[in-house]
């Protein structure tokens, strides 16, 4: 059984129009910035808001059409909301019972089922707790737990780890792949978190104002990003331009070499890390070199992030003694320099 | 830093201690001059058990009715997508500034025995609720129930209505939900309509004597008897007047942290 879903939606200004399939075992996450559908398009294949067009079907059977709605509660989906949405007068156990006895199990053996999910997801010893007595990170997981536990075809996480601190995230992150390994389902993870997306999806489904800008497996889309959005999220420099043999003119203005010959419409691509920052004009090897103004310094854990303006606007992660040797104030004019064989290529 | 303490203008202070003079003056009257010396035979008369039995029942019993009817109201009212919800809201709230006396009329031209309805009850169920005790409820429930509904109406408006739609994605239908779920949210802002309900009822007296009468042992609740007692026997108004202020108080007392807290 597929899960195939064209989704038009229109509400105001905003318009989706996405289609998406997820096969059997498959976790695909939707990725991109607030506002892009991402939360439009799970609300929709849950049930808590119909289409407005186009249809949502699970094999044979449809869920969501000009003829056909099938309410939020007939649907078989587990959701893992952002913030959980543990109910708070009930107990870990109660609420992880919740589904099965919403769907007419017997409380005896709902509470047994609920009491074998805790401790699957490690929690046996906390179930009497209500939700305000557990972490970030034991809420996390009975939130799962809650949306696991009745078999659904389809589960639905909406930024499952926004909620975390970073420490905790990391361990969550790595148990909630685990139990994702293990669900036979459709998975569908909306996030904005590039890392959450690159690990735990077997594929990516980029969004932006409501449609699709890009798909592909993790590594392909981190190789090949086709949009500032992406190249930002996976932290690439990303050009559109036109080839001419080793050199592509690029839409953006500037001109860059590379290292094999293309033609037509092209992107080129290169690390942050490739881009070499130097006071005055370097010679030497063959490399693209462009002026550049420095508009801000970013400082992260082990490197810093220089985002310069100039034709094409650039970002250059530099070590800390480079940053000292330059001394980097905003509007200081640098030159920048990225070898050919540091970029990369590929058709538009 | 010194915080800047002038003295109390004297404009202000002066009508402030006038007010509070005011609100609080009767009640140490009414303690000062009570028959300590025979209140407790007074206390345990049989009028005033009497009264004070079919207070409590009466009371009671129209808070029930209003739980019965008005959490569904508050709930048609906040969360239904219902059109002119603002205008029915507006006519709930109109028992509450409504002259009780006037609610009595009403009722009486409704319920009456030649009433709109009434008449019906009457000749179909044999069913004829003015001037009974079952009127006493009915005159209560309907003074009372719009504070129940305000109170409930606004809990659920601040409850968060996506642990709703979190209950429907585990396939819980709306009543289920309603039950398992809204409910339990809502719950101090029930309990607080509840009590503020019964304490309403508890002091009904216009919608009451217009619709029910004062029949002792009947519809004599404690208002009524307070009143009656005024003319024939001060001292026993005092002592009833007591009980009530007391009862009052208790329950003030019972809301206070839920008042000052909220719902948690």
């Amino acid at each position: 059984m597929t899960l195939t879903a064209e989704l038009r939606v229109t509400r105001g200004n905003f318009d989706l129009s996405l289609d998406l399939v997820i096969a059997p075992g498959e976790v695909v996450a939707l990725l991109g910035p607030n506002g892009a559908g991402k939360s439009t398009t799970l609300r929709a294949l849950a049930g808590l808001s119909p289409l407005t067009s186009g249809r949502i079907s699970l094999g044979e059977s449809t869920w969501d059409s000009a003829e056909t709605f099938v309410h939020s509660e007939q649907r078989p989906i587990g959701v893992v909301f952002q913030d959980y949405l543990l109910f708070a007068h009930m107990t870990a156990l109660e609420n992880v019972a919740f589904g099965l006895r919403a769907r007419g199990v017997r409380r005896a053996e709902a509470r047994a089922e609920a009491s074998r999910w805790l401790d699957r997801v490690g929690l046996g010893e906390y179930a009497q707790r209500k939700p305000r007595a557990l972490s970030g990170g034991q809420a996390q997981r009975v939130a799962l737990a809650r949306a696991l536990v009745t078999g659904p075809s389809l589960l639905l996480l909406d930024e499952p780890l926004a909620a975390l601190d970073a420490s905790t995230r990391l361990q969550v992150r790595s148990e909630l792949g685990r139990h994702l390994a293990e669900f036979g389902g459709h998975t569908l993870l909306v996030t904005h978190d590039p890392l959450d997306a690159m690990v735990l999806a077997d594929r990516l489904v980029i969004l932006e104002n409501g449609r699709a800008v890009q798909q592909g497996t993790p590594s392909e889309v981190a190789r090949q990003p086709r949009t500032d959005y992406v190249a930002n999220l996976v932290g690439l420099n990303l050009y559109r331009g036109v080839a001419g043999g080793s050199t592509v003119d690029l839409a953006d203005g500037g001109t860059v070499t590379i290292a094999s010959p293309a033609s037509g419409s092209v992107h080129v691509a290169f690390p942050p890390s490739a881009v070499s920052l130097h006071p005055s004009k370097p010679e030497g090897s063959p490399r693209n070199t462009w002026q550049v103004t420095v508009a801000a310094i970013e400082q992260h854990a082990h490197t810093t992030r220089v985002r310069l303006d100039g034709a094409p606007s650039v970002l250059a992660d530099i070590t800390t003694a480079t940053l000292a040797d330059l001394r980097l104030r905003p509007g200081d004019s640098l030159w920048a320099a990225v070898k050919a064989t540091e970029t990369h290529t590929y058709p538009a | 830093m010194r915080r800047r303490r002038g003295r109390l203008p004297v404009v202000l202070a002066l009508p402030a201690f006038l007010g509070l003079a005011f609100l609080l003056v009767p009640l140490a009257g009414l303690l000062i001059k009570a028959p300590w010396g025979t209140l407790s035979g007074q206390l345990f008369s049989a009028e005033v058990g009497e009264a004070l039995k079919l207070s409590l029942i009466c009371a009671s019993l129209a808070t029930v009715l209003c739980l019965v009817f008005g959490i569904p109201l508050a709930w048609l009212l906040a969360r239904s997508g219902l059109p002119g919800r603002g205008f029915l809201r507006a006519l709930v709230t109109v028992p509450l500034v409504l002259p009780p006396v006037v609610g009595g009329v009403a009722l009486l031209l409704v319920l009456g025995r030649r009433g709109l309805v009434g008449e019906y009850l009457d000749s179909w169920f044999g069913i004829s609720l003015p001037f009974t005790t079952a009127g006493v409820v009915v005159a209560e429930a309907f003074v009372a129930m719009p504070f129940l509904v305000i109170s409930v109406e606004g809990a659920l408006r601040a409850a968060d209505p996506r642990f709703e739609e979190a209950a429907a994605t585990l396939g819980a239908s709306r009543w289920l939900t309603f039950r398992r779920v809204t409910l339990p949210s809502v719950l101090p802002g029930v309990v607080a309509g509840g009590v503020l309900c019964w304490a309403r009822a508890l002091g009904e007296f216009g919608a009451t004597i217009t619709f029910a009468g004062n029949f002792p042992g009947e519809t004599t609740t404690m208002p009524l008897a307070v009143y009656l007692a005024l003319e024939t026997d001060p001292d026993a108004a005092i002592v009833l007047s007591i009980v009530l202020l007391l009862v009052s108080v208790g329950v003030l007392a019972g809301l206070r942290d839920r008042w000052i807290s909220g719902p948690t």
